[in-house]
Formats: C-alpha cells, sequence, structure tokens
C-alpha cells in the first residue's frame, strides 16, 4: 500500500517537473514570434500524441487489415471479402445496423418525453434524477444487473429472474429472453437505452429551458398550444441539441462492445462487429481481419462524425 | 507516452523495492528458517542465481496461483534467484500483444500446444536448454514432449495437466436409486434412460450441461465431441482430424456430432434442474453440474478442474457428496480414451536463471513441490517423477492414475491444437449454434470447414 502510494507521488512530482521544465521554457520565448513559439509549446505536444497515438495506429490498422487475416500477407482485399460473405459477420453487420437505429431514436423519443413531461412539475429535480442514475453506472455494471433481471430458470422451478417471475405469476411460460433470437437483440438494446435515455432527457431539457420566454408566450397568443407548440416552437428550437445527442447516442450504439461482451459474449446471434473485431484481434489470431472490422467501424463512424461537426458550425 | 513514462517509473520503483526487500529478508531470520527446512542439495546443479531475477506471465490467478508461489520458494531460497509472478485472467489475448511489443515475460505457462505454435512462430521464444529437454525425456512421455516441440525443436516443457474424460455424480443418489458406475458406452446409455424413466417430473434429467463461459461459450461442447470422436473413430482419425489431414465435417466426426447429440440434443435426457436443451449455452460451466447436489440430475461431464467448483463443505470423494467415474469407452477391453489438457513453460529469454528455472520446472522435484503445496486439488501432472502420496486430492489421485496406466490411450483436447480462428472461435460457436439454434451436424461442421484457415 505505502509502496503504491509512494510510486504514484513520484508519478505526480515527475509529471509536475515536466510541465513545469515546459512552461518555463516556452517561457524563455520574447519578441516578435513569441506568442508563435508559446503557442507551439502548448499545441506541440498534443499534436505529436494524436500523431503517434492516432494517426500512426490508424495508417497501421489500415496497412494491416489489406494483409490477409494474419495481418502480415501479401497486400489484398480478402479480409473485407470474408466480412461481407461469412454468415456470421454479415449478422453481426445487420445487428450494428439495428443497434444505431433503434438505440438513439428510442432513447431520444424517451427522454425528449420524460423532458417535456417532467419540466416545471414540482418533482422534477427528483424524477430527473431517477432517470439520470444509470448514467453513473458502467456498461459492465448494468449488463451485469440486467442479466440478473433476464435470468432463466424453467417454469417449474423457483425463479431468479425478475422478469420471469412476473411472467411465472401472470400464469405464462418463462422465456430465455438472451437466446431466443432475433429478439434477444432488443433486450440488449433495452439496456443501451436505459443507460442512455438519461442523458438524452439531461440534455434535451437543459435546451428546452434555454427557449425564450417570450418566444413561447408570443406563440400562445398566436393560438399555438399542445402539439403545434411543441412541433412549431419547441423542436425547431432545440434542432441542434437534438442533433448532437442523436449522433453521440449514434456513435455510441456503433461501437457498442461492453453490452453485447458481457451478457451474450456475442452468443446466440447478438454480435456486432467491435464484438467481432476483439475476438478475432485477440482471441482467434487473426489480426488482419480484427483490423478490417476495425476499419469498418472507423468508416461508419466517419460520416456521423463529420455531420456532427458540420452542425455545431453552423450553430455557433 | 505519459503514461508510458508513468509505467516505467512505477517499474523502476518496484524494481527497486523489491530488490531491497530480497536484500533484507536474505541477512534476515527467514532465510535461515527455509533453508532448515528444504534440502538445497538438489539445487546445486544451477549453481548462485543471487540477485537475478525470472518475470513468469500466466493465465493462473489468486486462488489457484498460490501453490505456484509457494512451489516456487524452494527454487528462490535455495538459488537466490526471485521469481516474479503475475497472472492474468486476459493472459491469452495479452501475451501475443506482449511479445509482438517487445516486452515479453521470461517466461510464459502456455495453456495451448495451438498458442505455443503461434508465439513460436513470432520468432521471439527461445528453445529450451539441454538440460531441461534431458528432464522432459526422463519424466515425461514422448507425446508430451511433442506438444512442446514446434517443427522438430523442443521449446516448452509441461507444466501441469487436467484430464476431462471424467463424469460426475453423487455416489448417495446413486446408492439410493440402485444405479450402478457404467463401464461401457452402451450401459451409459442404458442408465440415463433408466434414469430418465425413474425421475419422469418434467424438472428432473438424468444429464446436466453447460457450456457457458462468457465470451469463450462453447469450449465444453468442443470437449465433448472430441472426447466421443476419441472413442468412436480411434486415435489416428483423431490425429488426422486435429491436423486437418480430414476435412472438418469427416462422416467420423459427424457421426461423434451425432452420438453426443444423442445424449445432449434430447430433452428427456438434459437439462438437468435448468429447463431444456437450449439453456445448455446460457448456463455458465461452473453451474452447470450444481444441480446434481439437490437432485435435478444425476451426471455431469467435466474436467478434473471442476473438483474446484462445487461450493464450500461439499466433499469430493469415493464416499463424498460428489466422485466422478471415467467416462465409458465403447469399448473398454480395447484402450481406455482419454482427452486432457496441460500447459507448457515457453522462454523468451535465455538468462541462465532463466534457463535454470525451466529446468527446475520440468523436474520432478517440481511436480513434488507443487503436490505439497496444493491441497485444494488441480496438482496433476504427467510428470512420471510425481509422488502420488503427495496428492491430497482424491480427483487428483484417479486422474494421474488416467494419465498414467498403461492402456489409456491420451490425446490434447483437439479444439487446443486447432488454429485459434478455429479452436478458439468457430468450433465454439458451432456447438452454440448446434444446442441452441438446432442446426444439425452436418450443417455445423461444414459451416467449421469452411473457415479453417488455408
Amino acid at each position: 500500500m505505502a509502496e503504491k502510494f509512494g510510486q504514484m507521488l513520484l508519478a505526480i512530482v515527475v509529471l509536475v517537473a515536466v510541465v513545469g521544465v515546459l512552461l518555463f521554457l516556452a517561457s524563455l520565448a520574447r519578441g516578435k514570434r513569441g506568442d508563435v513559439v508559446r503557442s507551439l509549446f502548448f499545441v506541440g505536444p498534443t499534436i505529436v500524441l494524436v500523431a503517434v497515438g492516432l494517426v500512426w495506429p490508424t495508417i497501421l490498422t489500415i496497412v494491416q487489415s489489406l494483409r490477409g487475416a494474419s495481418g502480415s500477407g501479401a497486400l489484398s482485399f480478402t479480409n473485407f471479402a470474408t466480412i461481407f460473405t461469412r454468415d456470421d459477420l454479415r449478422q453481426s453487420i445487420g445487428n450494428t445496423a439495428i443497434w444505431v437505429l433503434l438505440v438513439p431514436l428510442l432513447a431520444i423519443a424517451i427522454g425528449l418525453l420524460y423532458a417535456i413531461i417532467v419540466d416545471r412539475t414540482p418533482i422534477e429535480a427528483f424524477a430527473k434524477t431517477l432517470i439520470f442514475l444509470p448514467m453513473a453506472i458502467s456498461m459492465v455494471g448494468a449488463s451485469v444487473i440486467w442479466k440478473f433481471v433476464y435470468e432463466y430458470k424453467p417454469t417449474l422451478a423457483p425463479q431468479i429472474g425478475l422478469l420471469n417471475q412476473v411472467l411465472k405469476s401472470l400464469g405464462f411460460e418463462t422465456q430465455q429472453f438472451l437466446v431466443n433470437g432475433p429478439w434477444n437483440n432488443l433486450f440488449l438494446i433495452i439496456v443501451m437505452i436505459w443507460i442512455q435515455a438519461g442523458f438524452a432527457m439531461t440534455v434535451l431539457s437543459a435546451a428546452i429551458k434555454a427557449i425564450p420566454d417570450e418566444i413561447i408566450e408570443a406563440a400562445k397568443i398566436d393560438g399555438a398550444s399542445g402539439w403545434s407548440l411543441f412541433r412549431f416552437i419547441t423542436l425547431p428550437s432545440i434542432r441542434s441539441t437534438l442533433v448532437m445527442v442523436l449522433t453521440t447516442i449514434a456513435i455510441a450504439a456503433l461501437k457498442v462492445f461492453d453490452i453485447v461482451r458481457t451478457m451474450t459474449g456475442g452468443n446466440f446471434g447478438t454480435s456486432v462487429v467491435a464484438n467481432d473485431f476483439y475476438s478475432a484481434s485477440f482471441t482467434q489470431n487473426q489480426p488482419g481481419l480484427g483490423s478490417a472490422l476495425a476499419v469498418l467501424l472507423f468508416v461508419l463512424v466517419s460520416p456521423i462524425i463529420i455531420y456532427n461537426v458540420k452542425q455545431l458550425r453552423e450553430a455557433y | 507516452m505519459s503514461r508510458n513514462l508513468v509505467r516505467t517509473i512505477a517499474v523502476a520503483g518496484a524494481t527497486a523495492l523489491t530488490l531491497s526487500m530480497v536484500a533484507c529478508s536474505s541477512d534476515g531470520g527467514d532465510a535461515g528458517d527455509a533453508s532448515s527446512s528444504i534440502d538445497c542439495s538438489a539445487f546445486s546443479s544451477y549453481g548462485d542465481l543471487s540477485g537475478t531475477e525470472v518475470s513468469v506471465y500466466t493465465a493462473i490467478v489468486s486462488p489457484e496461483a498460490d501453490p505456484y508461489i509457494e512451489s516456487f520458494k524452494a527454487f528462490e531460497s535455495c538459488t537466490g534467484a526471485t521469481i516474479v509472478y503475475e497472472g492474468d485472467k486476459a493472459f491469452s489475448e495479452q501475451i501475443s500483444v506482449r511479445v509482438q511489443g517487445g516486452n515479453a515475460p521470461d517466461i510464459a505457462f502456455v495453456p495451448q500446444p495451438g498458442m505455443l505454435q503461434t508465439l513460436v512462430a513470432t520468432g521471439e521464444a527461445v528453445a529450451a536448454p539441454a538440460e531441461t529437454e534431458s528432464n522432459v525425456d526422463e519424466y515425461f512421455s514422448e507425446d508430451w514432449k511433442a506438444y512442446g516441440t514446434v517443427d522438430g525443436t523442443f521449446y516448452a516443457a509441461p507444466l501441469g495437466a487436467s484430464v476431462k474424460s471424467l463424469v460426475w455424480y453423487s455416489p448417495q443418489a446413486f446408492a439410493d436409486n440402485g444405479y450402478e458406475v457404467p463401464t461401457t458406452w452402451d450401459e451409459l446409455m442404458t442408465l440415463t434412460e433408466q434414469i430418465a424413466a425413474d425421475h419422469n417430473d418434467g424438472l428432473t434429467k438424468p444429464w446436466c450441461a453447460g457450456f457457458g463461459d462468457g465470451a469463450s461459450t462453447g469450449w465444453v461442447g468442443t470437449d465433448w465431441i472430441e472426447d466421443v470422436l476419441l472413442r468412436t473413430a480411434g486415435g489416428e482419425t483423431y490425429d488426422q482430424w486435429t491436423s486437418h489431414e480430414i476435412p472438418f465435417n469427416d462422416p467420423a466426426v459427424v457421426d461423434a456430432f451425432d452420438t453426443t447429440g444423442a445424449i445432449l440434443k434430447n430433452d428427456d435426457y438434459v437439462n438437468g434442474g435448468l429447463g431444456d436443451h437450449k439453456t445448455i449455452s446460457s448456463t455458465a460451466f461452473v453451474d452447470a453440474g450444481l444441480p446434481i447436489l439437490d437432485g435435478t440430475c444425476y451426471l455431469h461431464r467435466q474436467a478434473s478442474f471442476y473438483a474446484n467448483s462445487w461450493p464450500e463443505g461439499t466433499t469430493v470423494g469415493p464416499d463424498g457428496d460428489v466422485w466422478a467415474f471415467y467416462l465409458p469407452a465403447t469399448d473398454p477391453d480395447q484402450a481406455k480414451p482419454v482427452v486432457g489438457g496441460g500447459d507448457f513453460a515457453l522462454a523468451f529469454s535465455d538468462r541462465p536463471e532463466v534457463q535454470a528455472f525451466q529446468t527446475y520446472l520440468a523436474s520432478a522435484d517440481w511436480a513434488n513441490e507443487r503436490a505439497k503445496a496444493t491441497t485444494a486439488g488441480g496438482a496433476v501432472s504427467a510428470n512420471k517423477g510425481l509422488d502420488t502420496d503427495l496428492l491430497t486430492n482424491e480427483v487428483d489421485k484417479l486422474s494421474v492414475e488416467m494419465l498414467t496406466d498403461d492402456k489409456t490411450v491420451f490425446r490434447f483436447d483437439g479444439s487446443d491444437l486447432m488454429p485459434s480462428a478455429v479452436g478458439a472461435g468457430t468450433f465454439w460457436t458451432a456447438m452454440v449454434d448446434w444446442t441452441t439454434e438446432d442446426k444439425s451436424s452436418e450443417e455445423v461442421t461444414t459451416q467449421v470447414e469452411s473457415t479453417w484457415p488455408a
């Protein structure tokens, strides 16, 4: 314990020393070009780190994805051919598409509805806390919790799973929620929605509150109320926030890994691209195929990020 | 970069601390105690290795790791070398990353011959020294040596072993129902029918099975198929199958799937206390045998290491709560097929202390040291120098008996011998599809065949 603490302290001291030296060197720069030199001292490390930690690995990954399943063979497109011809990998792409479609839409729908319903009610703070709480739990933690909720035992046996106990009490047969496809995908998606709805609600609620009262009053004087108020005033006013939330959750859904890995391990037709990427790279010794799947994810995420950045630029 | 820096500092700090601790203990009272209880004469050939360090990287974590660490103590106190033991559950994912990243441990305990070949192929591994090889020649059979050999060069000495061809049962429940331990496959099937007929309450079944193990789900099923194939088709076909001289969907293999399916895909026979045969893949393998204790199932095929999975207070032994019998052969008069696994010590450095430690691990001394340190069971080894009287655990004794029986035809776990794309990939998923999606034996074997790396 004391040993670990000593190491940590040493690390902090070294970090502070390094930053101090950098700052000191930066302060030495004077004169006309001083600003440029100083800013280089601050931006430089970041540029170096991004290049070493992000750009270079990306290039290596792309090269590796073109060199066969082993990642060290001759240049070819065999890995990408494999991805689009092997049944299980095609299914993963299909599943990923379902995730990207359902998670953002449902999380936003629930979050938005919730934000509007609890808006300016006496229990607003408490109600918001309730739905925001799952955000504080890690994906793996949430998966473990929901695994218990879905736990299966035969109808005759005592139940552990909440959902199956409810079914049993109502006189139905118990179900293997995580095994029976294709619905098992939906039961996994619910976990992600459970986590993300709180995020959507918080951000959207803030955006709704930021709409100036004058606009709403003016609209009311003009006769707008209920649905038309929401459709013509609220929705356009929070449009840029909506896009930001939508793209953020969509990217999270594209990269989903923890939930699938923890709850089904990608079995029973629930695998997604990120899970296959991990399995191919690290357990099946096919780093080339893994890289190709990573590149595919990269290609799929890019347009969403580009759109997001564009929207943010227009908004501000 | 900053993280690397921190790590470097941390490692440097840790090394310094360890060194200072070693220095302290060598002139303290501990050394005196140790030397009085340990006979160091067996270690004299390793020479004085004071101040040196050997790093060991394994998949074995505490509490299973404790007997290992304990068994290194004699070597440490007699030679002066320090063994830095690092157990990591993510070993199989991390080891190639570390080797290729230039951060290889001195010695890795590799659990599969297939992985051993992959690691040797990186060019970073070092062949075993002559002393280690002569130990292996002396204490191990030729086939065990062959599993540690790649392209004619001997690399890694076998460490521990496990026996997979066991069926767990409750001696008490067998006695109460008048059941006897079957000695042929036919008797096993008759017993299965008998149990199914006697206990027809919809919850109790003769067998219980579980393939679930997170992302590794399915490996239990591959063990089933291997066990059955070795019985129905024999060792030669088994070898051709694992080395892909015959296709994965060879009729003999399809036949083994069907023979297994007669048990695992029959809802009258599985899955005791757990539901129908579709629950097999969603049941964690560690939990799958537990219904034996509450009488909702009677038979559970699982390896010797399952002895550690029973809840605290369960006695394991011929007269205990649970015990295991040998999964019967089709014709026990001819041969006794046994499927098993084991791990191997592969070195990435040829420093003298590393070579000395390798040689020690291949010796009977180490096998016995480990047996002494292992009180909870799991000290099985194929080392012929192992003194079976030292084994405290009944299952360990049974396993060693099975491994050293003259009639035994031993084969290594087949999925561990196959390329990992199959052995840790499509073969696993095939077992899941076969049970949960009811795909036919032809369908899943053909599916695996199509993914065999060229």
